[in-house]
């Protein structure tokens, strides 16, 4: 078994342990979101017409962007209290590197993990999605590796983020000024086309408007080959400098 | 687990040393060769049968050096030790040959690898017991055991076998499945050295090992490690403690600000810097400075202490008698044997613990 894997197996182990503790965040709020906005809200916006965003009706629009938009706030939690706990507060990292692991294993396995949380509450969020009759396009099963991507390459840089850090003050730093910003103006709740001209051209280059667009485009079965392949090829190259940018940030603070 | 270790299973049944040989197997088949060719390094005095050798061995953080061109041996079998006070280097030390920080300068052999290229191999055949524990305060007892054979790789229904071993080591098996943020400290201790036990590694590595601990537990602790002894695995401890070290280490290198000052077996170390016993004075008028001065005749040595004054002498009921008899009536007075407490205050002019 490669080494990562058994970095990975502290995860599991512990989660079994407190996943009760996350099953509101992870698979309840994004649900509530859906119904409350996209069906309460939604009524409101479509007026009797079923094209009412975009060509669509609200809540078709609504809910990629919540999907997309979920991931990345898993992904950005799961990367910065377990990490300090990681390396201060419990110091399971530093147990794990006294055994054969090395370094990148106990990146690797905790980053693993940190997937498999979003690749979880990615799945029931497109599976309440389906149920809601919000999924048109037979594209839309690929929505699921593109949440997926969104998360993750939200987790890697912001891995190697609190891997700098001695408290926990900056993540609240993070939350307040780059996480809910990016969750409500990336084309999650309304096109971006609605923000003044500037912002837009701002909005367009942020990392959660390309997991939103990319996911949207998929369920509605809009995909426009360039655009999309940008939309994901910047998640990409955000996820791998992420995990450069880890590997040295956590060689940095846990080997001395 | 891939069928190649069902394989193993099978041929190997039960059995602490069973279980090392398995992990061991588990570390060729997975990790990838360090370097070319599996064969053990031959460093300097490869085949002599020591298990750690250090050569000019230094640490620095940036301008700082932790540990100044130190040398030593570890024979496999014996209990060694690191005697000397906070900062002293003696963790930094350890940290390297545990494999968890790198060597800034000079050699460092340990079980005939080098820990530059085979880190990974090494700790895989070590046990380590940090001062921080670094325990896993939300999950059970057993579980933190459990998890850490699978950090070492060893195989599911074995390990679960040798968890439960372990926990009759460490008395604890009462409290296998309690969290063990409520454990008292020497518990968490215990836990933390039969940890280090999962993978039955040849050389265990502890650090301040009853630092924190209530005498009590003290004493449970140092059993435990005599039965580790007998058992025949090699000890490496660093302490401040000189009772630790004069009981648990059958060699020990002194250590102080990042050099070693004198190495030996306790009985040599007292015999070589110290005298058979030691007169402590207490006065309460005048300096122990001034007294100091007036009866430097009587003993072969003089340490002034801020509260107290010693008088090193092979006689010390004799030597009492002639500090009486010139009519000095300290307010306390006693007649011990040296310890290495005073060996440590010879070398440096300073107390091991401040």
């Amino acid at each position: 078994m490669p080494l990562a894997l058994r970095a990975y197996q502290y995860s599991l182990l512990a989660y079994r342990r407190t996943w009760r503790g996350s099953l509101t965040t992870t698979f309840l709020y994004p649900v509530l979101y859906l119904a409350a906005i996209g069906v309460g809200l939604g009524h409101l916006i479509d007026h009797g017409s079923r094209q009412a965003v975009e060509g669509v009706p609200y809540i078709w629009f609504l809910a990629p962007g919540l999907l997309a938009g979920t991931a990345m706030q898993i992904g950005t939690n799961e990367s910065t209290f377990p990490v300090m706990a990681g390396i201060k507060w419990l110091k399971t990292y530093f147990a794990m590197l006294a055994t054969p692991l090395e370094v990148t294993d106990v990146l690797y396995g905790h980053l693993l993990w940190i997937v498999t949380r979003v690749a979880l509450a990615s799945g029931v969020f497109l599976a309440v999605m389906t149920a809601f009759h919000t999924v048109p396009s037979a594209w839309a099963a690929a929505a699921f590796p593109a949440a997926v991507l969104t998360g993750a390459a939200f987790a890697a840089p912001v891995m190697a983020f609190s891997a700098t850090q001695e408290t926990d003050q900056s993540f609240i730093m993070l939350f307040r000024f780059v996480v809910v910003p990016l969750f409500l103006f990336s084309g999650t709740f309304f096109p971006v086309t609605q923000l003044p001209g500037w912002l837009q051209v701002v909005a367009r280059g942020t990392p959660l408007y390309q997991g939103v667009s990319l996911c949207r485009a998929l369920v509605l079965g809009r995909l426009r080959g360039w655009d999309d392949l940008g939309h994901a090829g910047y998640l990409v190259l955000m996820l791998v400098a992420g995990v450069l940018a880890a590997r040295v940030t956590y060689r940095r603070r846990l080997v001395q | 687990m891939p069928s190649g270790d069902d394989e193993l299973v099978k041929q190997h049944l039960g059995g602490p040393s069973d279980l090392s040989r398995l992990a061991r197997a588990a570390e060729s088949t997975s990790a990838p060769e360090a370097g070319p060719g599996a064969a053990p390094e031959a460093g300097p005095g490869a085949g002599t049968g020591a298990v750690v050798q250090a050569r000019g061995l230094t640490k620095r953080f940036g301008d700082f050096t932790a540990v100044d061109s130190v040398d030593f041996d570890i024979q496999a079998g014996e209990a060694f030790g690191f005697l000397g006070p906070n900062g002293a280097g003696k963790t930094s030390t350890m940290r390297m040959i545990a494999c968890l920080s790198p060597v800034s300068g000079g050699t460092l052999r340990v079980l005939g690898l080098d820990p530059v290229r085979d880190g990974s191999r090494i700790r895989s055949r070590i046990g380590l017991v940090p001062q921080d524990d670094t325990l896993d305060l939300e999950l059970t007892v057993r579980d933190n055991l459990y998890l850490y054979g699978r950090y070492f790789g060893l195989p599911k229904k074995q390990l679960r076998e040798r968890v439960d071993q372990l926990l009759e080591f460490a008395r604890l098996t009462e409290r296998a499945d309690d969290r063990v943020d409520p454990l008292s400290g020497g518990m968490r201790r215990r836990l933390t050295i039969a940890r280090a036990l999962v993978s039955s590694p040849d050389l265990v590595i502890l650090d301040e090992p009853t630092t924190g601990l209530d005498p009590q537990a003290r004493h449970l602790l140092w059993d435990r490690l005599y039965r580790l002894k007998r058992e025949g695995v090699t000890l490496v401890i660093t302490t401040h403690y000189m009772d630790e070290a004069e009981q648990l280490c059958d060699r020990l290198v002194v250590m102080d600000a990042g050099r070693i000052a004198a190495s030996g077996s306790p009985r040599e170390l007292i015999e070589q810097w110290s005298t058979r016993e030691v007169v402590e004075l207490r006065f309460e008028a005048e300096g122990h400075e001034t007294h100091g001065r007036t009866l430097a005749d009587l003993a072969e040595r003089v340490e002034v202490l801020p509260d107290r004054l010693l008088l090193y002498t092979d006689e010390g009921d004799a030597t009492l008698d002639a500090v009486r008899s010139r009519g000095k009536s300290p307010i306390a007075a006693l007649v011990r044997r040296s310890t290495l407490e005073d060996v440590f205050l010879h070398l440096t002019g300073r107390s091991l613990v401040d």
